[in-house]
Parts: C-alpha cells; structure tokens; sequence
C-alpha cells in the first residue's frame, strides 16, 4: 500500500488481549517448526483482500491465515476445524468461557 | 562502487516482495545481502531457491516524479535479485 | 478498527493507560473460536503443546523498547560497540544478551544531516524480536501508505520537524532484514550514565518516529 493516499496515521493503542497473544505464539511456533513459513501467512493475508483490513482486525486477520496455512498443509481438516468451532461456541458466552477444554469440566 | 539497477515492471498475481510503487523505478545498491529463501515459493509451501538479496536506494524524486515531497530523500527496500535489471 | 470498550472491573483503562481489548470477560467472537479451535487442534496433532504456546508468550512480553534503549545507550558511550551495531546489529543485539531469534537486524544511525524511518509497506515486519510487538499505529494503513510518499508530513504529526538540510532515508521491510534507529545523542548528556542515558530513548526514536528525550 505503499504511496496510497490515506488520513492522518491514527496514534490509539490497545494492549494485547491473551487471545492476541495466542494468535501471535501460534504463527511464530508454526513457523519454527516449519509447518508453514511467514511468506504462507503474508500470502494469505494478501489475498483476503482490501475488505478484510478494513472489517478485520488485525489479528483477526493473522488467525484466518494461520488457519489457511495450516488447512493447505494438511494438518488438519476443514471438518475437524469446523466441528470444533461449534463445540467452542457450545462451552459458554464468553472467551474466558470457552478457551480451554478443561474449563467445561469444572 | 555504485551499481544502478531498474525495477521489472511485471505484475504477476500473487505473493512477491517488491513493492508496486517501485517497479520500474531505477536506484543504486546500497549493499548486498547475501542470499535467501525466495518467498515467491515459501508463500505456497515450496521448496525454495536461495535468490541473492539486495538493499536498493532510491531518491524521491525516481519514486514519486513532481509529486515528491523532498526531491533528495530517499527510500531504501530489499529487493531480490530476479527482480533486477543491471543498468 | 472500532471496538468497544464495554464497562468491566477495570473501568476501560489498563495500567499503562490504554484501553483493553475485548477480551475474557465479553462476547466470544467467531474469530476467537477459531483460534481455540485452531491451537487445539494442533495441540491433539502434537504439532505444539500448551506449555511451548505459554512460553511463546512470555517470551514476547519479556521483549520491549527498553532492550533496543540499552543497545542504544551503550552504543552512545562506547564507539567500539557502536561500530559493531552498525556493522552487525543482530550480533551487537547478542553481544549484549538479549535473545533476538533469527532476527536480521541493521541499524541505521541518525546524524546532523540525515533522519532514518522505519516502515513496512508489504505488511508490519517490525524487530520484533528485540523491540517487542509494533505499536498499532505502525500497522495501519495510513502509516504504511504516507511514510514512502510524504515521510515529513507523517514526523510532523508525531511531533518531529526536521530542518531542509536533514535528509530523510526511509527504509521500507520489504523481504528478510529488520531496522532499528540509532538516534543521535541529545546535546547535554555528557555527565549522564548508560541506564540514565537508556530511559531517554524511546521505542518511537528507534522506529525514526520520534526523538530521544532530552534530560
């Protein structure tokens, strides 16, 4: 996006939610151990297109790529992804909720 | 030693490092990076030849023409070798 | 990127001032599910296990400015070390026990006459691996569009007025090499010591956006 015009660069940050943080681990422990590489990620990145930077946040972003990568490399299947979604959103409303298997079991 | 060195103009579709706003720009190596995987193929989960890496500098004034801020400043980008034209 | 900033126990501030992302405590988002579902699924695969993600995690929270600031700082009192970072940033970075990864690292050094800006128009690479994560602003569109057209214009909005004869050397991450400013050293900070001389050096005068505090 180099050259675009575009408004004033805007100076709010946020500090990192522990989902975030996640996201960012899983793409750098990927990569380590070669699963896919950064290119992977910025490829897929790329060809979400223009909308998805303006409807997605940033690591929003990084974890549908993650996920493309990792279903391209055949690590697991579009089936099990999906079917574990579901049973995510089933253990409860909230992420603190959902994020571990363990919590269901209290 | 100042070797200068023109952008290919090419579009291919997909996922490549050299920034649109360069191509076909004209700049001077600033140094030699030595060589790396190139991402043209890591991007697709390919095995990769190492391409030899360039740090190439060019003036505001060969990006960007009249519309250049400060004519004499400059913009520095790692471009692949394959990229290259020698001029 | 809107988001909102729904009242919890923390009255929408954290510690260091910025407001929380949604996080635990509201709705789960389609995004976030799949994020669990991804690292659990890669964790039954016995592709990562939970204890690698938590110390991935550690690892980047234990990454800030104030490791470049020390490299700085010892750059500006010992000119043997500073002719090493700009010869070989990523070995200098070690050299001073920081764990930078595989990061390639060169420094670029600010003087009287030129100011260095990082960018990365292709995406957000950032050294990362020695400053921590990227500020947000940094992975904005704005950002990343301005700083190769009208880099002036963008210091101006951080602050940063730069006279004619400074020329400004924008360096775009475009492939494997990460960049970081090695500011000048304010005038008057002679009698200061390397810590002291650290705490004036801000992430934003590593990135070029900024300048070092003056004392």
């Amino acid at each position: 996006m180099g050259g675009q015009a575009a408004g004033p660069v805007p100076t709010d940050q946020h500090d990192f939610a522990l989902w975030e943080k996640r996201v960012d681990a899983l793409m750098v422990l990927c990569g380590e151990k070669g699963l896919f590489t950064v290119d992977g990620l910025r490829r897929a990145l790329e060809d979400m297109g223009e909308d998805a930077f303006e409807c997605m946040s940033y690591y929003e972003r990084w974890i549908a790529a993650v996920n493309q990568n990792l279903i391209e490399a055949g690590i697991y299947s579009l089936e099990e992804l999906g079917a574990r979604m579901e049973e995510v959103g089933r253990r409860g409303a909230t992420y603190g909720e959902a994020q571990n298997r363990e919590a269901q079991d209290d | 030693m100042t070797e200068r060195v023109r952008v290919k103009t090419m579009m291919p579709p997909g996922h490549v490092r050299t920034p649109a706003y360069l191509r076909g720009k004209v700049g001077v190596i600033e140094r030699e990076l030595g060589g790396f995987s190139n991402p043209e193929q890591l991007a697709y989960g390919l095995p990769a030849e190492e391409r030899p890496l360039y740090r190439v500098r060019f003036t505001m004034e060969e990006v960007w023409g009249a519309a250049a801020e400060t004519p004499t400043d400059t913009v520095d980008a790692e471009i692949f070798g394959h990229w290259l034209e020698r001029l | 990127m809107p988001h909102d900033h729904p009242s919890h126990s923390h009255e929408g501030m954290s510690p260091s001032g910025h407001p929380y992302r949604a996080d635990n405590d509201t709705a789960l988002t389609y995004w976030q599910r799949m994020e669990i579902a991804v690292r659990e699924l890669l964790v039954e695969k016995g592709a990562v296990t939970p204890e690698e993600v938590a110390r991935q995690i550690d690892t980047m929270d234990a990454r800030s400015p104030a490791n470049g600031a020390a490299v700085v700082a010892r750059a500006w009192v010992d000119p043997d070390f500073k002719a090493r970072l700009l010869q070989d940033a990523s070995a200098a970075s070690r050299e001073m026990g920081f764990d930078i990864g595989p990061l390639r690292l060169i420094a670029v050094e600010n003087t009287e006459s030129v100011h260095n800006l990082i960018v990365c128009t292709l995406c957000s690479c950032y050294p990362r691996n020695l400053l921590g994560l990227p500020p947000d602003w940094y992975k904005t569109r704005a950002y990343r569009s301005r700083a190769v057209i009208e880099p002036r214009a963008v210091l101006r909005e951080f602050g940063v007025e730069l006279p004619d004869h400074v020329q400004v050397r924008v360096h775009d991450s475009t492939a494997d090499m990460r960049y970081v400013v090695l500011p000048a050293r304010p005038a008057g900070t002679e009698g200061l010591d390397e810590a002291e001389l650290a705490a004036l050096v801000t992430r934003d005068s590593m990135i070029g956006t900024g300048l070092p505090r003056t004392p």
